[in-house]
């Protein structure tokens, strides 16, 4: 897309260092990675913490997933239970994902645009180093007397209030502090990008991850302060006598669901339209094609954040709303499913008379487009209010947002991770291990979420420990599935160590044959410090 | 190569899908899909739903159908060059409007039995259902019957020491009953948590929010057993809550109601003749255990040691070795500000003082004393 005719300066200026990336200006060993400033070490920092925080939640998942493989209780208590369903859901959701999606931004925002760093490198470094703490808390929690939360990650009131355990002070601090982390990173992003274009790269010229990170940041800034207004009035409701989710002090606790969708949903999306992004830079490149429609991808961007404002309500259609509130919500719904496609359709007529072929980041691009879109028609589904009273906690809502979750946004992380890994190291990474890691993740995934769709259906209530016997046979699938997918990721986790130990073939600075932007312009691997001169973007 | 893998795959599953729909034929019900239901509204939220499916594979058939083609069609080792175009205004504003027209098919039908479901007015019969940490109340509006409705699978059950029976999990002690052809509405609230009364085959799920009620109806056309669970997480046992429901041919249901009148008016008589009655210490200790492992052992636990953290232990505490009036007074009334809730209303005097008893008494706690249900009446009753 974009062409620079002032990479040489840059390039030559980094050349000496390419070899000997990690010893410029900055120090070695442990305080080379607390001290950073550095937008790549910041970047690789939140990407390995984002794969702890998913073995973690991972491990969780399996603890859950063994209980469930036969009906009755044989491992963990219901109480336990219920603490691995709450922390496995927060740590995927504010650990892995949303980290990653950050760590991505670091290393890959200021490559794209011909930004030297982000624009704010200190607040850069503070808002990674506060999660560790953040995480180590929540975690610490599980081992106190009572244990960990026990109410859902979505700790509805009154079960987080006067029902729960006073580890509930701990976890309140501990979304505080991610959320901080959060809104302080999406302002680096918002103004690094305002700022920092290298000359020429306009606002319609920027890489399609670019947009959707810029969209992202401005969701994050304007729906975490309402997470923590949520959870500060949990925090005094139980233990400071406030009654804000209480009726017997005329408080309401469906107040708490509104208040806490209203954040909840534009999260949603948080998590999904930098995959959006990811996807649009994939899909051209092995299809050597320019993507399809890019103004309208832009536009689609904007119009699902803006939606995401008005639908929050479509997880609470059975806490007995006004009908006339149940098709107003019902509605507005429907109508994300319209740029939603719109992505979609864009993403096929990209690939559409293109020159495909088939590297890794492109198997797990098309395994994101096929499987996102199941997750997204079941999406369209739970629309409807008057089915959604069938399917709303069952499986199939569990199996909705694992698709657009897990082999929506995850897919799209390892994407990304397979697609930019030989530019950070510049060495192809072990591609046997891949290919395995690949088939390995997507037969197992869809084993363990497709039957998801089936006991949901026929009706098996989600967070329960235990189940009726005719559940019994899916249940015993889903877990196989289950512990496949999570052996998968050891694949994974072997591949990434041998990359960061520079094993591999050396690569191009271009490394696939159609990749474009100023990314693939910079040596391989990417110099400690790039585009200290900006290059011009025609 | 790769696409044979993707053949290989593509018949694993279709393997896999067919050993599941070997045991659809063994069960005699389907555990693939949406069961059609017991009423009229839950038939016509089954064809919605069959609707919905239907497009949204006609979305998918379209979508992937394209994406296969190319992946076949348009792959470089074929020797595929790749074509210029990358937009096309016709194309798109056609791939905007058709989703949206296609939208409006779904909403329409959607919209006319969403008012239908939610249209509760001109009940013949009414019941109050409360929920509460993991037990159902259902109290007849219109009849003077009123009784909890809690788990009845065995815990040897639960803890894999006896055979699971067919209705595992989903077998209550005392139904809620119904009678068929009449619009039944049911007015949902919680006494503590969040709870969430689903019952599948009446396409109703209304969560029951404490301190607000919700409203619900269905009109059950063939008589029989539907079961359904709570949907809600509402703490430890909320696995442990289902609901059963049995509809009834309405002369059967008047029988049955008129019956429970009688019960229920002899039982208030009983507890009135206990209330001058003294029971012995055994009498107390054995009734005491069996009320204590069905209602209390959930949270303080069957040893009395509670849950470190969460439920507070009775063994050995204060509570239940000092005053006898504020032991009494906390399970009648409660302890408002935390998850002990009032058991006035599901025990009765004689159960309350047996119940007592035995926490006094049980598990080292030997402090001796004796309460009797004149002593719960005094407590309840302010007469002391």
């Amino acid at each position: 897309m974009a062409t620079t005719t002032d990479t040489n300066h840059a390039d030559t200026a980094n050349d000496g260092h390419a070899s000997d990336d990690h010893h410029h200006h900055a120090p070695s060993g442990i305080t080379r990675w607390l001290f950073t400033t550095n937008h790549k070490d910041i970047g690789t920092l939140y990407l390995w913490f984002a794969f702890i925080m998913f073995l973690i939640g991972g491990a969780m998942a399996m603890v859950i997933r063994a209980e469930l493989f036969q009906p009755g209780l044989q491992i963990v208590e219901p109480n336990f239970f219920n603490q691995m369903t709450t922390v496995h859901g927060l740590i995927m959701v504010f650990g892995a994902v949303m980290p990653a999606f950050t760590g991505l931004a670091n290393w890959l925002v200021p490559m794209m645009i011909g930004a030297p760093d982000m624009a704010l490198p200190r607040m850069n470094n503070w808002s990674f180093w506060i999660l560790p703490f953040a995480f180590l808390i929540l975690l610490s929690s599980l081992f106190m007397e009572g244990g960990g939360p026990a109410f859902g990650w979505t700790f509805y009131a009154p079960l987080s209030t006067t029902y729960s355990g006073d580890s509930t002070a701990l976890f309140v601090f501990s979304v505080h502090i991610m959320g901080i982390s959060s809104i302080m990173g999406a302002i680096n992003v918002i103004v690094t990008i305002f700022n920092m274009r290298a000359p020429g790269m306009t606002y319609m010229k920027m890489p399609l991850f670019v947009w959707t990170w810029l969209i992202t940041a401005f969701l994050l800034i304007a729906v975490m302060p309402v997470l923590a207004a949520a959870v500060t009035m949990v925090l005094t409701d139980k233990f400071f006598g406030t009654s804000f989710f209480s009726a017997a002090g005329g408080g309401d606790p469906v107040l708490f669901q509104h208040i806490f969708w209203f954040f909840g949903h534009p999260e949603v999306y948080i998590m999904i339209l930098p995959a959006f992004g990811i996807i649009s830079q994939i899909i051209p490149t092995f299809s050597r094609k320019k993507l399809f429609g890019y103004a309208s991808m832009v536009y689609a961007t904007a119009s699902i954040a803006l939606l995401s404002f008005i639908v929050w309500a479509h997880h609470m259609f059975t806490t007995g709303m006004p009908v006339a509130f149940e098709m107003f919500f019902m509605f507005a719904t429907m109508l994300i499913s319209v740029p939603t496609g719109v992505k979609v359709f864009n993403w096929v007529a990209t690939m559409w008379r293109g020159s495909l072929s088939f590297e890794i980041p492109m198997l797990f691009a098309i395994a994101f487009i096929v499987l996102f879109t199941i997750g997204g028609l079941s999406g369209l589904m739970l629309a409807i209010t008057p089915v959604d009273f069938q399917y709303h906690d069952t499986y199939f809502v569990v199996a909705h947002f694992h698709y657009v979750l897990v082999t929506g946004a995850v897919f799209s992380i390892m994407a990304a991770v397979y697609y930019w890994l030989p530019k950070w190291t510049g060495k192809m990474f072990d591609i046997t291990l891949a290919k395995w890691h690949f088939w390995c993740s997507l037969i197992s995934v869809n084993l363990l979420f497709f039957p998801m769709h089936f006991v949901g259906l026929a009706g098996m209530p989600r967070r329960i420990p235990d189940y009726a016997l005719q559940f019994a046979d899916f249940n015993k699938w889903i877990s196989v599935g289950g512990f496949a997918f999570g052996l998968s990721q050891f694949i994974f986790l072997a591949l990434l160590i041998k990359a960061c130990r520079h094993q591999g073939e050396s690569v191009s600075s271009q490394v696939w044959d159609g990749a474009e932007g100023l990314e693939w312009e910079i040596p391989s691997p990417a110099p400690y410090h790039t585009f200290e001169t900006p290059p011009v973007v025609k | 190569m790769k696409f044979r893998n993707f053949i290989s795959c593509l018949s694993l599953f279709l393997v896999a899908g067919s050993s599941f729909a070997a045991d659809v034929v063994d069960t005699g019900r389907s555990n693939l899909n949406l069961r059609p239901g017991a009423t009229e509204i839950s038939n016509q939220v089954y064809d919605l739903h069959m609707l919905m499916f239907y497009i949204c594979i006609g979305i998918a058939v379209v979508v992937f159908g394209a994406m296969t083609y190319s992946m076949v069609m348009h792959r470089k080792s074929k020797g595929a060059k790749a074509a210029n175009f990358h937009e096309n205004l016709t194309v798109e504003i056609v791939w905007t409007i058709v989703p949206f027209v296609l939208l409006i098919f779904m909403a329409v039908p959607a919209a006319y039995t969403l008012i239908d479901m939610e249209d509760a007015s001109q009940p013949d019969v009414t019941v109050l259902v409360t929920g509460s940490q993991w037990k159902w109340n259902y109290s007849y509006r219109d009849y003077d019957v009123e009784y909890f409705s809690s788990l009845a699978t065995p815990q040897a059950q639960i803890k894999n020491k006896l055979t699971k029976g067919q209705n595992y999990l989903l077998e209550v002690d005392r139904p809620l009953v119904i009678p068929t052809g009449k619009k039944v509405r049911f007015l949902i609230t919680s006494d503590d948590v969040i709870h969430s009364w689903y019952v599948p085959d009446f396409a109703i799920k209304k969560d029951a929010n404490p301190g607000f009620i919700n409203e619900a109806w269905a009109n059950v056309i063939e008589p029989g057993v539907y079961r359904g669970q709570c949907a809600e997480l509402c703490g430890k046992d909320h696995g442990f809550m289902p609901i059963v429901v049995i509809a009834k041919e309405p002369a059967e249901f008047d029988i049955w109601i008129a019956e429970q009148e009688t019960i229920a008016r002899k039982a208030k008589e009983e507890e009135q003749r206990l209330l001058s009655m003294n029971m012995s210490m055994e009498e107390l200790m054995s009734k005491g255990k069996s009320v204590y492992e069905s209602v209390c052992a959930a949270c303080h636990m069957p040893n009395g040691e509670g849950l470190p953290g969460v439920f507070p232990s009775l063994k050995g505490s204060p509570m239940a070795l000092e005053d006898i009036p504020g032991h009494i007074d906390i399970v009648v009334n409660g302890s408002p500000g935390t998850s002990m809730a009032s058991f006035s209303k599901q025990l009765t005097m004689s159960e309350i003082a047996a119940v007592v008893t035995y926490e006094r008494n049980a598990w080292g706690n030997n402090t001796g004393d004796l309460v009797q249900a004149k002593d719960v009446n005094a407590i309840m009753n302010g007469t002391e």
